[in-house]
């Protein structure tokens, strides 16, 4: 099975502890000039997305899990999976709702996502930083104008809902950035 | 263009290069004045650091590249050079990170007829030279006193579950140390113990077990006559009233050499030549190894060696 030195900790590196998928988040080296030599790490579990910190003795080694970071475009849900696709190879995956995570409220079907395979399994999807969703409902009045400049709630096609300025109109497509959840701007028909 | 071809130009700016050309030149002032001979000692050696926290570098079908200058240099010492100082390139396996650079540059210098008080006493006269704001006097501050301020226990009372259940407090979970009590104390020291120090201060009086090659105190052989200079938290000196005895510095060789056979470290050849020149007499003396690349970094208030250093290991 393949190991990791702590020499070869730095930051992205995958790695197996109590049985889960973690990388490393940061990598500190601490070195008395007459002692032990030690590494730091923080570490993100990949399917919890929970970071934890750990010290290893230098020298230690720490298994590798086998995690990959691929795009795959999203095809459909049906109803209780949602399905993605290598668009090279066509492979199929299915992902499951813990997985999936937040991008659920962000993707539609077409979209390429990053998804993270841990044993050719997926454990986590991001959604694309920026997507455009049509608005299937917001109040149509420009009520509560009074330039406080908070907006209204907005109801996009894959059921989030963002705020949104209060000129924007049910029907109309905007872009939103999912990191934030938050509106970009209008998005006009090409 | 591949990554190697992308970093070809240096790690540290214009200025902090220059910084670098002014202090190496202060310093050599510095000793000039005082009568400090400047030697220099090989760099390729045909023999290894016993120590097993120091990873020799192996140069293939030749010796070892030193990890310090002082075996040399004790050598000189015990043929009546009297005081000298090095100014040295040094090479330790596997140290990186935000303070270590596999080569480092070290300033060793030796004091015939000082104890490590008075060496203590010209170090801080140099770092306040160097560093403005660092004081004439700084505080010395005994190994056990620093745990019972900074960390609430007694370092040589404190069983190994006390120690472990600090550590896994303050420090989380912690991999691989085992039953090495000094490795856990190490683990505190540097984590807990070290970033609450004063701004500048010494700690002296380290315990028996982590000598090194310092002579143990006449007063109480618990503690040994070894000191570490501290700025804004971070180790930038370590030095001892040195161990002259040959017979116990053979002893501490052994013990060395015991520890890395068990640890299934490289047992490298001990340097026989050093061990003849304490039999022959060391002068009574104290001596002291500075971090040069760090003193650098704390001068001109960079955060990371890679910024001090024209060609880091990474683009060296």
């Amino acid at each position: 099975m393949a190991s990791y030195s702590t020499s070869e900790f730095r930051g992205g590196l995958k790695i197996m502890i109590d049985g889960d998928p973690y990388t490393i988040v940061e990598n500190e080296f601490v070195k008395p000039g007459k002692g032990q030599a030690f590494n730091r790490v923080k570490i993100r579990n990949l399917r919890t997305g929970r970071v934890i910190e750990r010290t290893y003795k230098s020298g230690e080694s720490v298994e590798a899990a086998d995690v990959l970071e691929t795009d795959l475009q999203y095809l459909y849900n049906d109803g209780e999976l949602w399905h993605f696709m290598q668009p090279e190879s066509f492979e199929q995956y299915a992902v499951g709702e813990q997985a999936l995570g937040d991008a659920a409220k962000w993707i539609k079907d077409q979209d390429i996502c990053q998804v993270t395979l841990w044993n050719n399994e997926p454990i986590s999807v991001t959604a694309p930083n920026f997507v455009n969703l049509t608005i299937t409902e917001t109040d149509p009045g420009m009520r509560g104008d009074t330039s406080g400049g908070g907006g209204k709630p907005a109801t996009l096609e894959t059921g989030a809902v963002v705020r949104v300025p209060l000129f924007v109109q049910t029907g109309e497509l905007i872009k939103v950035d999912t990191r934030s959840g938050e509106y970009v701007s209008r998005v006009k028909d090409e | 263009m591949s990554p190697a071809e992308q970093d070809w130009q240096p790690a540290a700016s214009h200025d902090a290069l220059r910084l670098r050309a002014r202090i190496l030149g202060r310093i050599r002032a510095f000793f000039a004045a005082r009568d400090v001979l400047e030697v220099e000692t090989p760099v390729l050696s045909q023999a290894a650091n016993a120590d097993p926290a120091i990873a020799s570098l192996a140069v293939q079908g030749m010796g070892w590249l030193h990890t310090s200058p002082e075996f040399p240099m004790k050598r000189l010492l015990a043929a009546g050079s009297g005081a000298i100082y090095q100014i040295a390139r040094v090479f330790r396996g596997g140290e990186q990170g935000r303070y270590h650079n596999p080569e480092f540059t070290l300033l060793e210098w030796y004091r015939p007829g000082f104890d490590h008080h008075a060496l203590m006493d010209e170090v801080a006269g140099l770092v306040a030279e160097l560093i403005p704001a660092s004081p004439a006097n700084p505080p010395r501050i005994p190994y056990r006193d620093a745990f019972l301020d900074f960390a609430g226990f007694d370092p040589f009372q404190a069983s190994l579950g006390q120690l472990r259940r600090v550590a896994g407090d303050i420090v989380g979970e912690v991999v691989g140390l085992g039953e090495d009590r000094d490795a856990w104390l190490d683990l505190l020291f540097s984590t807990v113990v070290q970033p609450r120090l004063p701004a500048v201060c010494f700690v002296v009086d380290f315990p028996a077990t982590q000598a090194a090659l310092a002579r143990l105190s006449a007063r109480d052989p618990r503690v040994a006559e070894r000191f570490e200079l501290f700025i804004g938290g971070v180790e930038l000196a370590n030095g001892y009233h040195e161990l002259s005895d040959a017979v116990e510095q053979a002893r501490r060789m052994e013990l060395e050499h015991r520890r890395r056979q068990t640890s299934g470290l490289p047992l490298n050849p001990i340097d026989v030549r050093l061990l003849a020149a304490l039999r022959s007499g060391l002068p009574d003396c104290a001596g002291v190894a500075l971090g040069l690349d760090r003193l650098i970094m704390l001068a001109g208030e960079y955060t990371h060696i890679d910024q001090v250093l024209a060609f880091p290991w990474s683009r060296a």
